[in-house]
């Protein structure tokens, strides 16, 4: 019975042999290989692969959470998206999503990540350590906390900042609130940056620096010649996670809500503010679908360029 | 005579260029790590000042929203208790983190060991896909539709709905992680397994776990962690406050209803993050801190 099951494995047209790998070890055969998969594939259907094909049939419907487009939805074609293309707003949104994503992960978080790796490549003992405890703190503790524990600290009245720069008054989330956020984000997510530059770091010769050193290169020659060539695929592979996870990010929404007056209303916000709490969930879906082609020319890109560092390997 | 004089005075002269060119080496490295120090000093500042006020407040005894030193009280833990929804929300996250780790384990090492030991066709589109598509189908992007689609199957208060929305999301990175385990490990147990008539699903139970056991702790501590962390999922899906997590009571005690307390706020923020740093120090401390690229959501 085993073999019967596993034969037809062998003989499947363009079926390559995997060097090394005998085929089907365990004598499962593709019947109960499928069984065995179902159930993941049967979630991932349902809450993964329906809630993005809905997005796009919501996208072309007047569809809206109370009301009469509530009980019976018409089809309106693009006009969504004709509706976001003028709308004042989403351009708004738009752009400030795109200085968020800028701003704190690719300066901010690859930048300050980066600079730490590097300064930490050959420390041993308590600063290391310390260093990067509270960077992978920051990094692990659940959003809502870090969103008050920002909050607190810039508030107007009784924040820390106000009071260790000595500025009482300052109302640095109506002020800056796109400000904060960035450097709020700068801060919750330079961990990762900070790691995998790490990993990155460990790769480059310490010999060719000292080479470098010896014939007088300054710090940035160094890193522009010696380093940055090494750790050209994981400086491109950070910055294209770290870019999605920032530009999906809604711990904003914790802190200023999108205020004041939609002044840091990125698009995940802005989202959630037109389609859940003003209740126009085709509009608020066409906005949805068009983060969803954003996310898919970032993730195409990422995986393409893994594909190809592992052609070389 | 004279010819020692000129190789004389060449070395002198030689030695004093590179006395001079050493003393400018060592300045600069002086001046580096001056340099250095001082930046890592503000990192460490810059890191370490948002999180003072959770250090200090709950044992305050008469907490505000600036950190400071303490006057040193235990008191503020009582609050804890007087709130109807603060313990209990912890108990929700509990639910909710347990459910959805033991649904993404089990669903995932299945999924992961037939991907691994068969070649299902199209196995390697599958798997490609199935990346791609968890890294563009965020919460975020499909928020509409996933409240939607709890709201038509009357998923809206319903825990197990939000265990299956998070593991849904979920599942393709831990297949992922598993088949990476699972193609590391030889197969000839397995196969020896076989020969002595066990059958697979014998096999996965007291073979493949046993061996692949790092691998499925791996998953459950990164599930639990996202699980516990998550505010949106919750956020959508939970109108009643007596079903809602941790994640979402915090947001609420400070949103709503004019001043917070912030005896309750400071106790219960310190109280809701413990489990995930004492996760993440036991996680490295054993295992060493493994870096899976990709992985954080």
């Amino acid at each position: 019975v085993v073999q019967a099951t596993s034969r037809p494995d062998e003989t499947i047209v363009g079926a390559r042999p995997e060097p090394g790998a005998p085929p089907d070890a365990a004598g499962l055969g593709r019947l109960r290989a499928g069984g065995f998969i179902a159930p993941s594939l049967l979630l991932i259907l349902a809450f993964l692969v329906a809630p993005a094909a809905w997005t796009i049939y919501l996208g072309v419907t007047d569809f809206r959470l109370t009301g009469l487009a509530a009980a019976n939805p018409q089809i309106v074609g693009l006009d969504n998206y004709l509706a976001a293309l003028g709308d004042e707003r989403f351009h708004n949104s738009l752009l400030l999503t795109l200085q968020f994503v800028f701003g704190s992960a690719v300066l901010g978080q690859a930048g300050l990540g980066f600079a730490i790796a590097w300064s930490l490549r050959d420390q041993r003992g308590p600063l290391r350590r310390m260093v990067e405890a509270f960077v992978l703190l920051a990094w692990i503790l659940p959003s809502s906390v870090v969103a008050f524990l920002w909050y607190a600290l810039l508030d107007r009245d009784g924040g820390t900042l106000n009071v260790l720069l000595d500025t009482p008054g300052m109302a640095w989330l109506l002020d800056y609130p796109m400000l904060s956020i960035i450097i709020f984000n700068t801060w919750r997510g330079t961990a990762f940056s900070m790691m995998l530059y790490g990993a990155a770091l460990g790769n480059v010769p310490p010999s060719h620096l000292e080479t470098a050193r010896l014939a007088g290169a300054s710090t940035w020659q160094q890193l522009r010649d010696v380093v940055f060539p090494r750790i050209r695929g994981h400086v491109l592979t950070n910055l294209l996670l770290i870019s999605l996870w920032t530009f999906n990010d809604f711990a904003p929404f914790l802190i200023t809500a999108g205020g004041p007056e939609q002044r840091s209303e990125i698009l995940p916000v802005y989202v959630y503010k037109v389609a859940l709490t003003g209740g126009q969930l085709g509009f608020g879906a066409a906005i949805s679908f068009v983060m969803l082609l954003i996310n898919l020319v970032i993730a195409l890109a990422y995986l393409r360029m893994l594909g190809r560092r592992k052609e070389r390997v | 005579v004279s010819g020692t004089s000129v190789v004389e005075t060449r070395e002198r002269k030689a030695s004093t260029v590179s006395a001079r060119s050493a003393a400018s080496v060592t300045v600069r490295a002086v001046l580096a790590r001056i340099g250095r120090y001082t930046f890592l000093s503000a990192v460490l500042g810059f890191f370490a000042l948002p999180l003072l006020w959770l250090a200090t407040a709950p044992f305050d005894s008469q907490p505000t929203l600036t950190a400071s030193i303490p006057e040193f009280t235990l008191d503020n833990f009582r609050t804890l208790l007087d709130n109807p929804y603060a313990l209990p929300s912890l108990l929700n996250s509990i639910y909710l983190a347990a459910g959805a780790a033991i649904l993404v384990v089990s669903f995932a090492a299945l999924a992961a060991y037939a991907l691994s030991r068969v070649r299902v066709p199209g196995r390697d589109a599958l798997l490609y896909g199935l990346l791609l598509l968890s890294s563009i189908v965020t919460g975020t992007a499909t928020m509409v539709p996933l409240f939607e689609l709890a709201f038509r199957l009357n998923l809206i208060d319903s825990r197990l709905g939000v265990i299956l929305v998070l593991s849904g999301g979920l599942l393709p990175a831990a297949i992922f992680i598993l088949k990476d385990f699972m193609d590391t490990t030889p197969t000839s147990y397995e196969e020896s397994a076989r020969v002595f008539g066990a059958s697979p699903l014998q096999i996965v139970r007291h073979i493949v776990v046993p061996v692949v056991r790092p691998g499925l702790a791996t998953v459950t501590v990164w599930t639990v962690a996202n699980v516990w962390g998550n505010f949106l999922v919750p956020f959508l899906l939970f109108r009643l406050p007596d079903k809602q997590p941790a994640a979402v009571i915090v947001y609420t005690l400070y949103t709503e209803g004019g001043q917070a307390n912030l005896a309750l706020l400071s106790t219960f923020s310190l109280l809701y993050s413990l489990p995930v740093v004492v996760m993440f120090i036991f996680v490295s401390s054993r295992y060493g801190f493994r870096f899976h690229g990709g992985i954080k959501r």
